[in-house]
């Protein structure tokens, strides 16, 4: 099974890289861009098929390892 | 008094240290590779600059798992003096032995270059020999030194007086113009509670010798002697 670990700044954090490409896609001419947040998505293979199992050690991974959850939030989701 | 000073795959200023701690200061000093649990009799650990495992992931996020982490969270636990220098700071913001993270600098950019900063506390292991409200110069050297913590953990630090350094301009003035990479209340370091683990982003370990034009940050490394000293 495969399974996707999202990663990005929390709401609450300031992102200097997002405000940055949001800037750049401004400057493009993307008018309607509003705010851009740049997060990371880790594509994990794991062995398995019981979903939820899946997704409780995929959350595990992101709060040991994946995310710094100070700053960041994640989600996690099963690709079929 | 022996220094230990703990090389990750990707340290690269440990011989800084090392140079420091032996020649300049005439103590023991040794590396401890961080795949060894030993720390060999150190009175003091320290973490040195550079990029642990690249950098990969965040800085410091997998370093923090490294073997000898965990004998240096105990020694930290039992009192033992651990400084951290910028990387080796993010290193103890990863392992939770300081609070708080660091993002990417607000300009986005490597920032290398001497910065002001004031001593907000002497009342640690590695500040006891500075004067309180004294301002020093150091270089700092870093992709991601922008301080950020929750608001109920940067009230702790300001009532606990644990912000050990914070970034100034030339004059003293803790402001925007000081700051260089967006830290939260321009902080450049911090400690624990006890005030025996300290991180800073700053080097002094890059400003500890007059060869260098530079040695204020020398009084970070013979403040511990002192206070191990004066034990």
């Amino acid at each position: 099974m495969k399974v996707e670990i999202r990663v990005y700044p929390r709401h609450d954090v300031l992102d200097p890289q997002g405000k940055a490409i949001a800037a750049a896609l401004t400057r493009l001419g993307h008018r309607s861009v509003t705010d851009v947040r740049a997060g990371k998505v880790f594509f994990v293979e794991v062995e398995g098929s019981d979903t939820s199992e899946i997704v409780r050690d995929a959350k595990k991974m992101a709060e040991e390892l994946l995310a710094n959850t100070v700053i960041e939030g994640y989600d996690v989701r099963v690709v079929p | 008094m022996k220094f230990a000073i703990v090389v990750f795959p990707g340290s690269n200023c440990d011989a800084d240290c090392f140079h420091i701690a032996k020649d300049l200061l005439g103590c023991e000093a040794g590396y401890v590779w961080h795949k060894e649990t030993d720390l060999k009799g150190a009175d003091a650990v320290i973490l040195p600059g550079g990029f642990a495992y690249g950098d990969y992931l965040r800085a410091g996020a997998l370093a923090r798992f490294s073997p000898v982490m965990d004998s240096v969270a105990e020694f930290a636990r039992a009192g033992g003096p651990v400084l951290g220098i910028c990387n080796g700071f993010q290193v103890l913001l990863e392992a939770g032995l300081l609070p708080g993270a660091v993002r990417p600098n607000k300009t986005l950019r490597y920032i290398c270059r001497d910065i002001f900063m004031r001593v907000e506390s002497s009342d640690t292991a590695f500040t006891r020999l500075y004067e309180p409200g004294q301002i020093v110069k150091m270089p700092i050297g870093h992709g991601e030194g922008n301080y950020t913590a929750p608001p109920e953990t940067m009230e702790e630090l300001r009532r606990e007086r644990r912000v050990v350094f914070r970034y100034c301009d030339e004059q003293g003035r803790v402001n925007e113009a000081g700051n260089p990479n967006g830290a939260a209340e321009n902080i450049a370091g911090i400690a624990n509670r006890e005030g025996n683990v300290v991180g800073l982003m700053p080097h002094p370990d890059r400003c500890s010798e007059g060869l260098l034009g530079n040695d204020v940050g020398r009084k970070m490394f013979e403040s511990v002697v002192t206070a191990l000293a004066a034990r």
